[in-house]
């Protein structure tokens, strides 16, 4: 009964999908003021259908309905309860919910705060929300229906994957969709921008907190997925660049590309073609991701199943969304014109080199993708592209974007003098310099020129930032007063350009110092790693609760301290015939001590074991969470919202 | 022609190549293990940890391996089935006790009754990586050269059994041995 619920829940919110993408369009391009105003209500009725869907489901999962066939592919009864909310999300059909779920989370936003938006552009977004949304609905009923039914009903589920019953799976997920799906809303203003045959810099200004916070939330599932791989997948390492970490990784430079570009067009004008471009661009590459992901076309560690009349749809719906924007693009284009001229040496020029260097960086990435596919359909043969490709291309390209970053922000807009930026710089690399190789010699009697340069890079970074943030502040007399009026996007720009320096600082140390040993190990035996001594304990059985594991058991100790005492498993699933490494890990700010057991040796009780001492990886994802913050700030800036105060006044006038 | 365009056409590119790449996906091939020799084992026989069970010993017979455990809740779905074929006498049926404990696998037969010629046990699990395993109960037919006709994932029901296995099993036996 409650399947049928849901299932009847989708088909309206289906049709509400539908009433919101024609009748407000329709009524914006004919002036009709009560389809207008229908956008709304639509948009309500659409999330509120979804979310009775929602329901619907998690509840299947938690009574364990196994006559559904998608709880039994993905559950089980000795599931515990957390993994069984979770599992509503871990396979295909169920995150596709989850997708429609959150870009209606994101329509109902739309309609709450656009209040100072004029009714006729409301209506339009709406409406692209909804044709996006039709689509998606559609693909589900009709292809992925998560709540058809299985006959004859088993007695037991399939159980959800392994690697998926961990925390950091359970919200990676949905904070990549809600990154994702978050730039429906700029792709949206965009779209509805150009049906108005408006392209001023309005749309850009009320595009911009909602592709801040898409982007805050990309940037956070990235990163969480990334912290998942690393302790979850046992191999130590934080970035594959494998076609699904990419599919989000494209999304997110584009996504970063239009934030910078977004921020020229409302105040110069400027850029304007190519802001509608990016922000079409970043759509469609999280389109495209969700194609790549589901379709099957490239292998991968986590593809879904797959299935060729999805990818046909996926590649349809695709086709039908980019294609339609860009051949729009293409009729309304032509008529826009950027006012505004600037210099070479101005910031104008500075975000532009940004735009071009991240823009290419994700083609390259698209490339690297896509480039086994293309050989493939050539019937040249089959081969991958993997990280060697990805890191010679991609660190060189981004290398002078770390340089510029700080002074970017620094430069005067339209016009500034270079004998001023470098009378002001100097000082900072030199300092940079100095202090970069006194920390390295500090802190390694191994210093490598590698590292040496990334250390500096993070140092200028930080300096140049800093520096852009006390020009800010100074000579305004009292410093906390001149703190208080520094706008919050400014902070939020710092903030996110400073998680850069972060991030750089990790992954320089952490590619370049890190050690790993594979070692055999009786019980009672020492190894030392990076100044610390792992000794192990030996080996014991533990039981969970839908698996049995072998935990080992090793004490960490320094200068005959004790640091911690880590007990890696190696797992065993009933339902699945791979075990399942659980490695420990001791995190710290400046190392992590990473354990993880490998195979039982034979006699003495002895195991393989691999230890890793990791320095300064948890800078990788504090740098990610400091931009992460620094998109926050900069959504809150208050100017989005004096606006609407001004309106109102306006309003409450007449 | 103009080139705002441009985008467009690289799109349209973009698209014909997906669409190819569709069409060619090869990666679904019907189990690897169809056709090809039945992977060796060398298991201690669950009731007796001194005799060991090798496929080798069944080379001339046609005999059916069924994948089971006493935590497997759909094994007991299809074990009065798996019963009656025993009780019938057509085929041998070997049992892969897979990644369970020894004590409670006795035990379960004792309760449910045996109808394994004999079963080996994989407490480990790595037999069953051997040969694809990827869920409790499966059952495989093996002919008299010892190659894998046949894998059932999942509960037998009667109908796999009258309308697939058994007239297979049937075929093997007459066909002479290669």
């Amino acid at each position: 009964m409650i399947p049928e619920l849901g299932n009847f829940a989708l088909i309206l919110a289906l049709s509400m999908a539908l009433v919101q993408a024609s009748l407000p369009v329709i009524g914006a391009w004919k002036n009709i003021p009560e389809w207008i105003a229908l956008a709304r209500p639509a948009a309500w009725m659409q999330l509120l259908f979804i979310l009775i869907a929602f329901g619907c489901l998690t509840y299947t999962f938690i009574v364990h309905d196994f006559s559904v066939a998608y709880v039994a592919h993905n559950s089980n009864t000795q599931l515990p309860l957390l993994y069984r909310v979770s599992a509503v999300w871990g396979g295909h059909e169920g995150s596709l919910l989850l997708w429609a779920l959150s870009l209606s989370i994101w329509t109902g936003a739309v309609t709450l705060f656009s209040r100072s938006v004029p009714q006729a552009m409301v209506a339009r977004v709406v409406g692209v929300m909804g044709m996006v949304s039709v689509g998606f609905l559609l693909f589900m009923i009709l292809t992925s229906n998560p709540f058809e039914r299985l006959f004859p009903v088993p007695m037991e589920g399939r159980d959800l994957n392994p690697l998926l019953q961990d925390f950091g799976l359970v919200i990676h997920p949905p904070m990549l969709y809600m990154g994702y799906v978050g730039f429906s809303v700029a792709f949206a203003f965009a779209i509805a921008a150009m049906l108005g045959g408006r392209l001023d810099a309005a749309w850009a200004k009320w595009s911009r907190p909602w592709t801040n916070i898409a982007w805050m939330f990309l940037t956070l599932g990235i990163a969480l997925g990334s912290w998942w791989a690393y302790y979850e997948l046992g191999w130590g390492g934080w970035w594959f660049w494998d076609p699904v970490e990419n599919a989000s990784f494209m999304p997110w430079l584009m996504g970063t590309a239009l934030m910078h570009s977004l921020a020229t067009t409302e105040k110069r004008g400027s850029f304007k073609a190519w802001t509608v471009l990016l922000a079409i661009f970043a759509f469609s590459l999280s389109l495209l991701g969700t194609f790549l992901v589901r379709s099957g076309v490239l292998t991968s560690v986590h593809a879904f199943a797959t299935d060729p009349t999805r990818g046909v749809f996926i590649l349809i719906f695709l086709a039908v969304v980019v294609g339609g924007s860009l051949l729009l693009y293409a009729i309304r284009a032509p008529q826009i014109r950027s006012a505004s001229q600037f210099d070479l040496v101005s910031r104008d020029t500075a975000l532009l080199f940004n735009n071009v260097i991240l823009v290419v960086a994700c083609i390259s990435i698209l490339l690297g993708t896509l480039y086994p596919l293309v050989v493939d359909a050539l019937g040249i043969g089959k081969i991958s592209v993997g990280p060697p490709y990805f890191n010679s291309v991609f660190i060189p390209l981004t290398m002078p974007l770390a340089i510029l970053v700080g002074v970017g922000a620094m430069m005067r807009w339209k016009h500034d003098e270079i004998t001023r930026l470098t009378r002001k710089l100097w000082p900072v690399l030199l300092a940079s310099i100095v202090i970069g190789i006194v920390l390295m010699m500090l802190y390694t009697s191994e210093v490598k020129v590698m590292a040496v340069v990334g250390i500096v890079l993070a140092l200028w970074v930080t300096g140049t930032t800093l520096l852009g943030f006390w020009d800010r502040i100074k000579g305004k007399g009292n410093v906390l007063r001149a703190l208080g009026k520094v706008p919050l996007g400014f902070y939020g720009m710092s903030v996110a350009h400073l998680g850069i320096g972060v991030f750089i600082v990790g992954i320089t140390l952490t590619s370049l110092y890190s050690t790993e040993k594979d070692v055999r190990l009786v019980p009672g035996e020492k190894y030392e790693l990076g100044g610390y001594e792992f000794t192990f304990k030996g080996v014991t059985r533990k039981k969970g609760p839908n698996y049995i594991a072998h935990e080992g058991n090793l004490h960490v100790t320094k200068d005959n301290k004790l640091i911690a005492f880590l007990q890696p498993q190696k797992r065993i699933y009933r339902t699945q015939p791979k075990p399942m490494t659980e490695a420990a890990i001791d995190a710290g700010l400046t190392r992590d001590l990473f354990v993880a057991l490998g195979e039982p040796l034979g006699a003495e009780n002895a195991w393989s074991v691999r230890l890793y001492h990791k320095p300064f990886i948890r800078w990788i994802w504090l740098g990610a969470v400091f931009m992460a913050l620094g998109g926050l700030l900069a959504a809150c800036d208050k100017r989005y919202r004096q606006q609407n105060k001004r309106n109102e006044n306006k309003r409450a006038v007449v | 022609m103009n080139r705002y365009l441009l985008p467009l056409f690289i799109f349209i590119a973009l698209v014909i190549l997906l669409a190819v790449g569709l069409s060619l996906d090869p990666r679904k091939v019907p189990s690897p293990f169809i056709g090809k020799p039945a992977p060796a084992f060398n298991l201690p026989q669950l009731h007796d940890d001194s005799k060991i069970i090798k496929p080798a010993d069944f080379k001339g017979h046609v005999w059916l391996l069924n994948v089971w455990a006493s935590w497997c809740v759909s094994c007991r779905q299809e074990h009065p089935l798996l019963m009656e074929l025993a009780n019938s006498k057509q085929v041998p049926v070997y049992g892969l006790n897979y990644k369970d404990d020894q004590a409670d696998a006795i035990l379960w037969l004792k309760q449910w009754g045996n109808p394994y010629q004999a079963s080996a046990f994989d407490s480990a699990g790595g037999t069953g990586i051997d040969w694809g395993v990827y869920g409790v109960p499966e059952t495989f037919v093996i002919d008299k050269d010892g190659i894998i006709r046949h894998k059932h994932i999942g509960a037998l029901k009667r109908s796999d059994l009258d309308e697939t296995i058994m007239p297979l099993v049937k075929k093997l036996q007459s066909a002479a041995q290669g």
